[in-house]
């Protein structure tokens, strides 16, 4: 069983390379787990795991650094289709940080906030893949949740909240409850925007989405191997407003290697989950359980 | 039949600690996070209760010890945990308004949930090696058996609570649970006493 779900998540980001081929680029013990860095054939790596046997978190090519290496990081971009431009934007989850460098790149007029729970998580970022933060962007080291609390206290707000800290070998289970979206939720702006980067399979599937529902009503499903659900604060932007916004926003993302056409088509509304999974909450979060079945 | 039942308090009272401790994670995440302090915090406050309620239990035992008193401990420690189920988010809410570094903070939250029903379970086992202990010849043999099945409870409320528990119930339903099999334990405990001393 648990075989099973390691297999189906390494399939899940992309087959791991094997081991043998990936050469060690650097390996730190962090609070929380190893962070490694590995090299293959021009493609650089950030894992949690030895060799990569759960899955890689963040990978650049070293000849094309600017194109965002996983489909799930382009999907995310597609939040950019819902709206005007944002001006304020979070990223929750910093990885090997390729979703802050393309939206420093893309929105340079937008004040830009991450957030990351590990220390040895942002040096690595900084270190070996090139994430140098710009003036308008500033990185929490910080539980994600404890962020977007104090951030409610302060009376802080965002057009655009990407959220992307779970990966497929654990889920911080308090970061995907119904009362925590509900902060995410007070935390964007009137029409504002969340994508999330989830999970396309097991049971956890079912409980995320009806908890999405529970919170934001209807949502926009992007599918691939991963998963991304864009959501908007109010209804949602007909799916004709999209394709012309992605058109705008082609040009500017060709350097990031998505296509917009593409990402606009993947668009949808269907429900093709269980609706009457159970809705995950502070009280109930087997997030990591369910995932495993 | 007497035994048994120290043990079962004291196996039961293992189990209890070890459940709250894993809930207690889940109870503070949403205010302090689940970052490996938060963790260190809840460890260090249910450590230090335990070795207070170690020296407090093994106290008490001087005076008139019974099965009876036993069964009080027990009860007491579940009362003493209601506040955990009735108003930990509100006491959290408000503590993480005030105290904004998550190590402070979910230090100061596990103290004030955590400390009192940690201490009063601590005292169950040292008690109840009083109650066991007939001769000197055999205290280290009885006192190994009963942490035996003391940490042994432990061990099975952690599995039982983070594998299976978890995944059917809500955080608040578990625990009630927990206070109510504390109850129901100490009442046997308290009428196997009756039974046991007119006789």
């Amino acid at each position: 069983m648990r075989r099973g779900t390691l297999a189906a998540a390494a399939l899940l980001l992309g087959a791991a390379p094997l081991a043998e081929a990936l050469s060690l680029v650097h390996s730190e013990r962090s609070l929380y787990r190893q962070v490694l860095v590995y090299e293959d054939q021009g493609t650089r790596c950030l894992c949690f795991t030895r060799g990569c046997v759960i899955g890689r978190q963040s990978c650049v090519t070293l000849a094309a650094p600017e194109k965002l290496y996983f489909e799930y990081t382009q999907m995310m971009m597609a939040a950019l289709f819902m709206g005007p431009r944002p001006q304020r934007i979070l990223v929750i989850g910093l990885g090997g940080g390729s979703l802050p460098r393309a939206l420093e790149k893309a929105v340079p007029e937008a004040a830009l906030d991450v957030v990351d729970i590990d220390p040895a998580v942002v040096r690595v970022a900084r270190q070996y893949f090139n994430f140098v933060p710009g003036p308008r962007t500033r990185v929490y080291e910080e539980d994600g949740r404890v962020f977007v609390r104090h951030a409610l206290r302060e009376g802080r707000s965002y057009d655009l909240i990407l959220l992307d800290a779970y990966d497929h070998e654990y889920i911080p289970e308090h970061l995907l409850t119904r009362e925590y979206l509900f902060e995410v939720k007070r935390l964007l702006t009137p029409g504002g925007v969340v994508a999330a980067n989830t999970f396309s399979s097991s049971r956890l599937y079912d409980s995320e989405s009806v908890t999405y529902r529970a919170v934001f009503g209807e949502f926009y499903n992007l599918k691939s191997a991963n998963r991304v659900i864009i959501v908007r604060n109010g209804s949602l932007p007909a799916l004709a407003l999209v394709r012309q916004n992605a058109a705008s926003w082609a040009p500017a993302l060709r350097n990031f290697a998505v296509d917009a056409a593409d990402m606009a088509a993947r668009f949808s509304t269907a429900v093709d989950w269980n609706e009457r999974a159970r809705v995950l909450t502070d009280q109930y979060s087997p997030a990591n359980l369910l995932n495993g079945r | 039949m007497h035994n048994g039942m120290l043990y079962l308090v004291a196996g039961w009272s293992g189990c209890f600690v070890m459940a709250i401790e894993l809930l207690g994670g889940r109870l503070l995440a949403p205010f302090f996070g689940s970052s490996i302090y938060v963790w260190g915090a809840i460890i260090t406050v249910f450590m230090l209760a335990l070795s207070i309620g170690y020296l407090l239990g093994g106290r008490w035992s001087l005076r008139q010890p019974s099965l009876t008193r036993l069964a009080v401990i027990l009860l007491v420690a579940a009362l003493t945990a209601l506040p955990v189920v009735l108003g930990a988010d509100a006491l959290l809410d408000w503590l993480s308004v005030r105290v904004t570094d998550p190590r402070l903070g979910s230090l100061l939250g596990s103290l004030l949930l955590f400390l009192v029903p940690t201490v009063v379970a601590g005292m169950v086992s040292p008690y109840a090696v009083r109650l066991l202990v007939e001769d000197r010849q055999r205290s280290g043999e009885r006192a190994g058996r009963l942490y035996f099945v003391s940490t042994f409870g432990s061990a099975l409320g952690t599995l039982l609570t983070s594998f299976y528990l978890v995944l059917h119930f809500e955080v608040n339903q578990i625990l009630w649970a927990m206070l109510g099999t504390s109850a129901v334990i100490a009442a046997l405990a308290l009428a196997s006493d009756r039974r046991a001393v007119p006789a």
